[in-house]
C-alpha cells in the first residue's frame, strides 16, 4: 500500500510540529503505562475499582447471554432425555438397586457419626452459605483464570469468601464490586489449596496450572503417593476452605505429585454459591500476626 | 384532505430523495466512532460467559487494532496504544497497564516499520501482525508472571495459532466497517 499522507508533512512547520508532538505523546503514554503497570504490580488491588467498573458495565449483557445459554443447555439436555429414556430407564434402575444398600449403610455412618460428636462435644457448624450466584463470564482470553459473578456487594458478597458449586470448588472471591464480583478459579496459578486425599486424608496443596488441571502436591516429600482415580477433597488447613467440598480426581501421576481435574467446570456449572470463610476470626488473627504486620491475603 | 401515500415513503430520510448525488459530505461522528467503537467492543467480548480452560479466546480487542492500524495507517494516531490497552486491560483480566504498555510498544514497532518497509501487500502485514500478536502475549504473560504466579509460556500455544489465523477475518471486519465509514 502506499505511504500514508501524515508522515510527509512538507513545508508547513505546523504539520511538522504537529507530527512530533504526536511521538512525543506516544513515548510519554508508554512510559505513563509502564508506571500505572509498575503500580498495579506493586498494589494488585489498586485498579479494583476500575475493573468493577468495567465489569459492571458488561454486566447486564453478560446476564442475558448466560440466560440465554442456560436455557439452551437446559433443552438440549431435555431433548436427549427423551431420546435415551428407554435404556437410561433400565440402567437408572439398576442403579437405584445398588445405591439402596449403600443409603442404608450410610445412614448408619451418620447416626454413629452424630453420636460420636455428641461424646466429643464437636458443634457442628451450618453450611453457612452467604449468598447464591451464577457465573457471567471469565477471562477466556487471559492467562489469569479469574471468572466474573452475577451478584456483589448488594448479597454481602465480600473479598476472601470461598465459592463452590455443586459439584465442587470453584475459587474464591478476589474482588467485589455493587453487583458483581471476582473470582480466582481454582485452576489458575496463583490459587493455592490446602487439600487432602479422601481415602486417607493424605494432606497436601493444589496450584493451578492454568491449562484447566491442578497439580497436586503432598506435604510430606518422596516419591509420589497418589493413583489414577484418586479423589482429592479440601482439608480445611488455613481456615478459608471448609474441609470435604469436592475438589478434584487426579488423572496423572507424576515424579513429585498428581495430575488432576476439579470436579467443577465453571462453563457449565448451574450455580456458584458463596460462602462464610471458614475460620474467617482465627484467620484474622493468623495474618493480623504476620511478620511484617500486614495482612498477606492475596488481592487479585 | 388526504394525505397522499407517495409524500410519507421515506419516513426516516425525509429530504434525501430531493438532495444532490454528487459532494456529499461524510459523517464526522460516523469516521471518528466507528474505530474507536469497534476496538472498544472487541476487548469487551471477554464479558460474554465464554468458559475456557486454558487461555483460548483470541484477543478481539488486538486483533482490530492491529487491523485498523495496518489496513489503514495514519488512522489512529501513534499514542492511541495507551488508551486502546488500558481499556483493554478493565475486560482482560491482566494487571492494569499491561496492555497500555504492550500495544503502545507495538504501535511504535509498526511506526519504525513503516519508515522502511514502506510498500507492503496483506501478506507482509499479516507476518508483522502474527509476530507482534505473538509477542504481545507472550509479553502478558511475562508481566503477569511478574504480578503473581504464572502459567508456563507453552499454554498460550493455541491461542497464539488461533489469533494469527484469525487474524485476515479481522481486516475483513475492518473493510466492512472502512467501506460503511466512509460511505456518504
Amino acid at each position: 500500500m502506499a505511504p500514508p499522507q501524515h508522515r510527509r508533512p512538507g513545508f508547513s512547520r505546523k504539520a511538522q510540529y504537529g507530527l512530533f508532538v504526536t511521538y512525543v505523546v506516544a513515548i510519554a503514554g508508554t512510559i505513563a503505562a509502564a508506571l500505572l503497570l509498575a503500580i498495579s504490580i506493586a498494589d494488585p488491588a489498586g485498579f479494583a475499582a476500575l475493573r468493577a467498573a468495567g465489569a459492571e458495565i458488561t454486566a447486564p449483557v453478560a446476564r442475558v447471554f448466560s440466560t440465554v445459554r442456560g436455557a439452551t443447555q437446559n433443552m438440549n439436555a431435555t431433548v436427549a432425555a427423551y431420546i435415551h429414556a428407554g435404556s437410561k430407564n433400565a440402567a437408572l434402575e439398576k442403579e437405584a438397586k445398588a445405591n439402596r444398600k449403600k443409603l442404608i449403610e450410610a445412614q448408619a455412618l451418620r447416626v454413629e457419626n452424630a453420636r460420636l460428636r455428641g461424646l466429643l462435644k464437636l458443634t457442628e457448624e451450618g453450611e453457612s452459605q452467604i449468598a447464591v450466584g451464577r457465573l457471567i463470564s471469565s477471562t477466556s482470553s487471559s492467562t489469569r483464570r479469574v471468572a466474573t459473578l452475577s451478584i456483589g456487594r448488594n448479597f454481602g458478597v465480600e473479598r476472601a469468601q470461598p465459592v463452590r458449586g455443586p459439584a465442587g470448588l470453584i475459587g474464591r472471591i478476589i474482588e467485589a464490586g455493587p453487583t458483581t464480583a471476582r473470582i480466582l478459579l481454582v485452576t489458575d496459578s496463583e490459587n493455592l489449596v490446602p487439600v487432602m486425599r479422601v481415602s486417607d486424608g493424605l494432606p497436601a496443596f493444589s496450584a493451578g496450572l492454568g491449562n484447566g488441571t491442578v497439580l497436586i502436591k503432598p506435604l510430606n516429600l518422596g516419591e509420589s503417593p497418589f493413583k489414577v482415580g484418586d479423589v482429592i477433597v479440601t482439608s480445611g488447613n488455613g481456615g478459608l476452605y471448609r474441609p470435604n467440598i469436592p475438589f478434584a480426581r487426579v488423572i496423572k501421576k507424576t515424579s513429585d505429585g498428581a495430575l488432576a481435574i476439579p470436579f467443577a467446570d465453571p462453563g457449565n456449572t448451574p450455580y456458584a454459591v458463596v460462602m462464610q470463610p471458614y475460620q474467617g476470626e482465627a484467620r484474622a488473627a493468623q495474618q493480623a500476626a504476620a511478620p511484617d504486620g500486614e495482612t498477606k491475603e492475596v488481592a487479585e | 384532505m388526504k394525505i397522499p401515500v407517495t409524500a410519507i415513503r421515506l419516513p426516516t430520510r425525509p429530504a434525501r430523495e430531493y438532495e444532490s448525488r454528487f459532494d456529499r459530505e461524510q459523517s464526522m461522528l460516523k469516521m471518528l466512532a466507528i474505530p474507536i467503537a469497534s476496538v472498544a467492543l472487541a476487548s469487551m467480548i471477554t464479558a460474554l460467559p465464554i468458559f475456557t480452560d486454558e487461555p483460548l479466546l483470541p484477543p478481539f480487542g488486538l486483533l482490530m487494532f492491529l487491523s485498523w492500524r495496518l489496513m489503514r495507517p495514519g488512522l489512529l494516531p501513534v499514542w492511541s496504544g495507551v488508551p486502546f490497552g488500558l481499556m483493554d486491560d478493565l475486560f482482560s483480566g491482566q494487571p492494569f497497564g499491561s496492555a497500555g504498555l504492550l500495544w503502545s510498544l507495538a504501535m511504535l514497532i509498526i511506526e519504525i516499520i513503516d519508515s522502511r518497509a514502506i510498500w507492503r501487500d496483506h501478506v507482509q502485514d499479516w507476518l508483522i501482525a502474527a509476530i507482534l500478536i505473538a509477542a504481545v502475549l507472550l509479553g502478558g504473560l511475562w508481566i503477569a508472571g511478574m504480578a503473581h504466579a504464572a502459567p508456563e509460556p507453552i499454554v498460550l500455544l493455541p491461542q497464539i495459532i488461533l489469533s494469527i489465523l484469525l487474524y485476515p477475518l479481522a481486516v475483513r471486519i475492518c473493510a466492512r466497517l472502512d467501506s460503511w465509514r466512509l460511505a456518504t
